[in-house]
């Protein structure tokens, strides 16, 4: 399963007013390390389905959302609950590193 | 059980690969999971690697290379090297995924890390305006005033790249000649955006939720001052990434994976290293893949010596061994 891509428009609906935690993952196309960590977050994404979503949000073609969440360093993840950001990580990692960030949303 | 595994997939993981691999030794390559390809993923112009007169981008010769070694039957995993057990004629590897495979020769080339600057803020404030990544990162500091640490060619080049966003790049150097190479100063000195701090050292980095600034300390006469900036990249070089041999191979003074005159010799038997994980002056995408050459010829020379059994052993695809 591919993580869905959100943008300026899509996102209150996508993030902010969802019900589930989402994390969404800020990313480029010329940012190697996002290309990287993509395929490692749509595992993420179909192993706990149920638990988080997990959407993409491309920072060239959305960058006023970039800006708002101060983003400087990509890839950035931020898991949002209830519209409001409760963990970023920074930086690909390998899977289990990911995991053991955001233990506490896929559990 | 295999021939040779490889472990990483820069210059030195897969020249060694090409070499093993048409040599039909069947390389297994452990590329890493986020940093596949290695260093030149992160970077743009590839100017001094022969045969590309035009340049080549980093990622695209790094492709190439993959492309070249699987070619001649090279299999690439993407996972990392959690353990690995190198005593004995039979090596063990183990993945992040907890899959282990098992080979007669193991050539270690698993790069060197970027150095961090050892700063109680710095990892407080990485991904809020300090940075290891001018290609990833550059795009976020449009029209801001950003600094880059560090006096040698990456140093020049992040300088040099960033100047495509941010209005002005102060490159903060410990002395005051530079260690780049003299293309890359000229580029830099002749680049209008670009100003030398000479003699320089950080000593703190500030900011609440962003960085705002350094703190620096001069190196000659020990004055204390501060720089207002948007934004900070390091580049003040690396560290050889042998965490996964300690205690198991022997390393140099300068931590790089000791090796035996101008071989890819490890101490252990059947153990070979090549790239930038043996190397602590070159460094260069050239000088690494022409080290995982001499690894492979004498990761290839060793299998010789082996017992026939043992090498019928490796003769035959194996299974992985899942261990979790």
């Amino acid at each position: 399963m591919t993580a869905r891509a959100v943008t300026d428009a899509t996102f209150e609906t996508e993030v902010l007013n969802n019900e589930k935690t989402v994390l969404v993952d800020f990313w480029a196309e010329w940012c190697g390390p996002c290309r990287a960590v993509s395929p490692i977050l749509d595992q993420i994404a179909s192993e706990h389905a149920e638990k988080l979503d997990i959407v993409k949000l491309n920072v060239d073609d959305n960058p006023g959302l970039a800006a708002k969440y101060q983003i400087t360093s990509i890839p950035a993840m931020k898991v949002f609950q209830k519209g409001e950001v409760v963990k970023t990580v920074i930086g690909a990692k390998p899977k289990p590193a990911l995991e053991a960030d955001l233990a506490a949303y896929l559990a | 059980m295999r021939q040779i595994i490889i472990i990483g997939s820069g210059p030195a993981g897969y020249t060694a690969a090409i070499y093993a691999a048409r040599a039909n030794l069947r390389p297994l390559v452990i590329a890493s999971s986020v940093e596949a390809g290695g260093e030149l993923m992160n970077t743009t112009d590839v100017e001094n690697f022969p045969g590309f007169p035009e340049g080549i981008q980093g990622p695209e010769l790094m492709m190439k290379m993959q492309e070249q070694a699987e070619r001649f039957g090279a299999e690439v995993v993407y996972d990392d090297v959690v353990r690995l057990e190198l005593e004995g004629a039979v090596k063990t590897v183990t993945l992040g995924s907890g899959e282990s495979h098992e080979a007669l020769a193991v050539i270690v080339a698993t790069g060197s890390a970027y150095r961090k600057l050892g700063l109680a803020d710095e990892e407080r404030l990485s991904g809020h305006g300090v940075s290891w990544c001018a290609t990833c990162d550059g795009f976020f500091f449009k029209n801001k005033t950003i600094a880059v640490v560090g006096g040698g060619d990456s140093a020049m080049e992040e300088a040099t790249f960033l100047t495509r966003f941010a209005s002005k790049v102060y490159v903060i150097h410990r002395k005051d000649t530079l260690r780049a190479s003299k293309i890359m100063q000229e580029r830099a000195f002749a680049n209008d955006k670009i100003e030398f701090v000479w003699n320089a050292e950080v000593s703190g980095i500030t900011g609440d939720d962003a960085v705002d600034g350094v703190r620096l300390r001069n190196t000659v006469s020990g004055d204390q001052s501060t720089l207002e900036l948007g934004g900070l990249f390091v580049a003040i070089g690396n560290d050889p990434r042998t965490h996964l041999v300690h205690k198991q191979l022997a390393l140099t003074p300068e931590g790089t994976i000791a090796v035996q005159g101008r071989s890819s010799r490890t101490t252990v038997a059947g153990v070979f290293a090549a790239g930038d994980v043996v190397d602590p002056t070159y460094r260069q995408a050239v000088t690494a893949a022409a080290s995982g050459t001499v690894a492979a010829l004498d990761a290839e020379h060793y299998l010789t010596s082996l017992p026939q059994d043992l090498l019928a052993q490796a003769s035959e695809p194996e299974l992985a061994t899942v261990t979790e």
